[in-house]
């Protein structure tokens, strides 16, 4: 805790990034932010990951206000997927453990670009 | 009722892929959001960010417990994202939904890479 705060223009900098990349695909951003944090910040990889989940929570929060403002929020169905995600998410933690991550790797990125080619034609 | 089930099911994967890769439920919740269960690609991305909220909460939470955040650090850069959040939502409303739609399905793409450069790199 009484390590020296990285300067607070970088700070806030990164935020700005953050927050932008954020409302404009409605993602957290670790993607950026992350990376961000390591090269500009000086954190250590671990830490950067879990601070960015901090982030998240208000970049989402201040996104989800802009959002709510000219009623673009659907609630039930922000629940029909976050409330699942919620027991995937202490699920995946559990897995990590257990299985080989590379095969997951290629087999979630795969996944990933399948869903790029659908959005695309669709 | 499949919609539903499908879109519980996906949940769960975003939530699993976050607990497992650090890349947040955002990525899988939009494609859901807009492919199972109907919504526009802007009305998706709103939504993501508020089923966002409790994963990343959790998520911080349990990297509070490993000691992986640092909180003065994600406190000036979370508002510091607000700024970025206003451009972002700005300019995502000012897109068309197709445009908006082929962004992220690039953004599905470079996220894709990622994972597997960082993988091959570990």
């Amino acid at each position: 805790m009484a390590r020296p705060l990285p300067p607070l223009f970088v700070l806030a900098g990164i935020g700005v990034v953050a927050g932008f990349f954020g409302a404009l695909f409605g993602v957290g951003g670790g993607i950026v932010v992350v990376p961000l944090l390591v090269l500009a910040a000086g954190l250590g990889p671990k830490e950067a990951t879990g601070t960015s989940l901090a982030v998240i929570v208000l970049t989402a929060t201040f996104g989800v206000a802009v959002f709510a403002a000219t009623d673009e929020v659907r609630w039930g169905d922000a629940a029909i997927v976050g409330i699942p995600a919620l027991a995937g998410t202490v699920g995946g933690t559990w897995l990590q453990q257990r299985v080989s991550s590379r095969a997951l790797v290629f087999l979630f990125a795969a996944l990933l670009v399948a869903v790029a080619v659908r959005l695309f034609l669709s | 009722m499949i919609e539903l089930l499908a879109a519980a099911l996906l949940g769960i994967a975003a939530g699993v892929l976050s607990g497992m890769f650090g890349v947040g439920g955002g990525i899988l919740f939009v494609p859901t959001l807009a492919l199972v269960l109907g919504l526009s690609q802007l009305g998706a991305q709103a939504t993501s960010l508020a089923a966002m909220i409790p994963v990343a909460c959790l998520g911080a939470w349990r990297q509070h417990r490993y000691g992986n955040v640092r909180w003065r650090v994600a406190l000036v850069v979370g508002l510091g994202s607000a700024g970025g959040v206003a451009a972002g939502a700005a300019l995502a409303h000012g897109l068309s939904d197709d445009v908006l739609r082929r962004l992220f399905a690039g953004l599905l793409v470079v996220t894709a890479a990622h994972l597997v450069a960082s993988e091959l790199r570990s």
